[in-house]
């Protein structure tokens, strides 16, 4: 039995619309543990994107708990959670969401900048993630010199740079073509099977999620499947 | 723990990616600083100016004109009605407590003539008191005595502008000037005063006996006549006892009737002066009230831009707040740019409000003063409206909710 990282129950987001209350994700119970590599897939509207939020302490529940690494994130304040997103969750986006006029270094130093990582040591452990992705010929570069699958590399160190336990991939392909999807892919497997770093991704493609070793569902804000996969 | 070098850096890096606009945003609070250092360095100068003109006027003055007389109905100036007398003085001298010393003066304007020069100027006769009145200082010869006025004497005490243009460059004691024809001999030479606010020349003048110019220059139209009097009040609280004791005793000797109207004036000299000095401090207040404004419209400015740059931003921000900045982290990076902003722009407000003051000072005139308490408050001020101003954007931008930043188009 492995160690449980991440552990949800009867978790809830409700939405007030006007006079009526709209349950994007409704009593949903998961656990996750060290090492795994979860694919989630459901169409939109699903409440996927809503439990990715709520995983990325980007949001808080309306009800239920919310358990990481032991922790009940679901109480935490405004700045708790952002320590614990500075620490424990790296976050890859489809839109990559790198700072514009910002070379590829300064990008993934950033995490280290907000949990107070002196100079030195934010700029070797920056190159460090950035050779891991396979970019350190091109720290100096700034986005807008980067191709797609660049970006999205730099991204991925940028979430791996603070050694968080956790990525959260929120469809990383969306915006690439097949071979740079296969690549950011094969990046994703390297890191979960050479670092354990757990890997939750949310896709719509069946062929990105098979990269996965488990896929769950989610239907109308409920999970509706939750299997291993090959 | 905030990373204070790290959020300056980020925040210097903002305000350059923007360069025009940083630099816009800057101008109205380099205009507003400006603003007030020029205005309230105007304003300290001609408050200085004032002191100035009353340390050269004397201390707690009386002036007593004699009345003004009506001509067919149309009421002439003060002193045009020959109503008080040297009679007058010395019982004020020796009847009004409050009152120090009195120097009555009989004027008239005179050619005055040295060699091949020649100058017009106003002649003043007087008491010996008038130069201890005006604590006016001789800087060459002796200033006039009792003996010169009792007998008549025709010595007289010239200013340094007379000097300056009937001499040039020789030593004046002891030579005769004629005024008016008659020969005088220069006993003494009386320091600078300077311009009145008004911009006139106080060391234009020359000072004879009283006696003397009665009898030999302007002759008044009866004996004793006078136009004013100069006096002096034993101190600043005796000044209204004094103008008091003056008005009762001058009405009591010229009988004038309860419900008559007085045949002299009285004038508060000191009063006056004091006022000026109100006067000039209060335009200083208005003044620097109004650059103020133009402080605030620039603080406004830079409100404005940092919400537009909040609102440019969103999903910078929504990134950040994402990797874990916490809510101090985007406040400080946007305070930050609003300060900096602000001091930049101060401090080159404060180099163009001092070349201003200089230039209005060069090609105007007028005394400015710079002080660099107000240099300090100015750039304070400027510091504070970036504060102020940049709050609001912060706080706002700190507030974002990192779901929506990151959607942000």
């Amino acid at each position: 039995m492995k160690e449980i990282l991440i552990e949800v129950s009867n978790l809830s987001r409700i939405y007030h619309v006007g006079d009526s209350d709209i349950a994007a994700l409704n009593k949903v119970g998961l656990s996750i543990s060290k090492g795994e590599f979860v694919s989630i897939m459901g169409p939109s509207g699903s409440g996927k994107s809503t439990f990715m939020n709520l995983i990325g302490c980007l949001d808080t529940p309306s009800s239920g708990t919310y358990m990481l690494e032991g922790i009940d994130v679901s109480c935490l304040v405004r700045d708790e959670l952002a320590e614990i997103r500075n620490n424990k969750i790296g976050f890859v986006f489809q839109g990559f969401n790198l700072l514009s006029r910002t070379t590829a270094l300064e990008n993934v130093e950033l995490p280290l900048l907000y949990s107070g990582m002196p100079a030195r040591q934010r700029r070797e452990r920056a190159l460090d993630a950035l050779r891991t992705v396979g970019l350190e010929d091109r720290i100096d570069h700034q986005p807008n010199q980067l191709s797609g699958g660049q970006q999205q590399r730099v991204t991925i160190a940028r979430a791996i740079v603070n050694n968080a336990p956790i990525i959260l991939a929120d469809e990383p392909t969306g915006n690439l073509d097949t071979k740079t999807s296969a690549e950011i892919m094969d990046l994703f497997v390297r890191l979960n099977r050479d670092s354990g770093i757990t890997v939750i991704l949310v896709t719509h493609e069946n062929d990105i999620a098979a990269y996965g070793r488990r896929l769950v569902r989610f239907r109308d804000g409920s999970i509706i499947s939750d299997e291993a996969t090959s | 723990m905030i990373n204070i070098p790290v959020t300056i850096r980020i925040s210097l890096r903002a305000l350059r990616a923007n360069k025009m606009r940083s630099a816009l945003t800057m101008l109205g609070i380099v205009i507003g600083v400006g603003a007030v250092i020029a205005m309230l360095a105007i304003g300290a100068g001609a408050r200085e100016r004032v002191s100035e003109e009353i340390d050269s006027m004397g201390s707690n003055l009386l002036i007593v004109f004699s009345g003004s007389t009506s001509s067919g109905g149309a009421r002439m100036g003060a002193g045009s009605e020959p109503t008080i007398t040297l009679l007058d003085a010395e019982a004020i001298k020796r009847e009004c407590p409050a009152v120090l010393d009195v120097g009555p003066s009989h004027s008239g304007t005179a050619q005055v003539v040295f060699g091949n020069q020649n100058w017009s100027t106003i002649v003043i006769g007087t008491t010996p008191s008038l130069l201890d009145i005006r604590e006016w200082q001789i800087i060459a010869g002796r200033p006039m005595t009792e003996q010169d006025d009792r007998s008549i004497a025709k010595v007289c005490v010239l200013g340094k502008t007379v000097v300056d243009n009937l001499f040039g460059g020789i030593d004046p004691v002891g030579k005769v000037v004629r005024i008016k024809k008659v020969p005088f001999t220069v006993i003494g030479v009386l320091g600078s005063k300077g311009q009145t606010m008004m911009g006139q020349d106080q060391d234009d003048i020359i000072y004879v006996p009283i006696s003397t110019a009665q009898k030999k220059l302007f002759r008044p139209l009866f004996a004793g006549m006078i136009q004013f009097m100069m006096i002096k009040a034993r101190s600043m609280e005796d000044l209204d006892d004094g103008q008091q004791q003056i008005e009762e005793l001058l009405r009591q000797r010229h009988r004038i009737g309860q419900h008559q109207q007085d045949d002299f004036t009285v004038k508060n000299l000191t009063q006056m002066m004091q006022t000026a000095v109100n006067i000039a401090r209060i335009m200083t207040l208005l003044l620097g009230a109004i650059a103020s404004i133009s402080l605030l419209v620039g603080g406004i400015g830079i409100m404005n831009i940092m919400l537009v740059s909040v609102t440019e931003r969103t999903r910078e921000i929504g990134i950040r707040i994402a990797v874990g900045a916490k809510t101090w982290d985007i406040r400080l990076q946007f305070i930050i740019e609003a300060v900096t902003l602000s001091i930049i722009g101060g401090g080159i407000g404060i180099i163009l409000g001092q070349a201003g003051s200089i230039a209005v000072a060069k090609l105007a005139g007028l005394p400015v003063i710079i002080s660099p308490l107000s240099i300090a408050v100015a750039f304070g001020f400027s510091a504070a409206v970036g504060v102020f101003f940049g709050f609001y954007p912060a706080y706002k931008a700190s507030l974002l909710n990192p779901i929506d930043a990151l959607r942000y188009e």
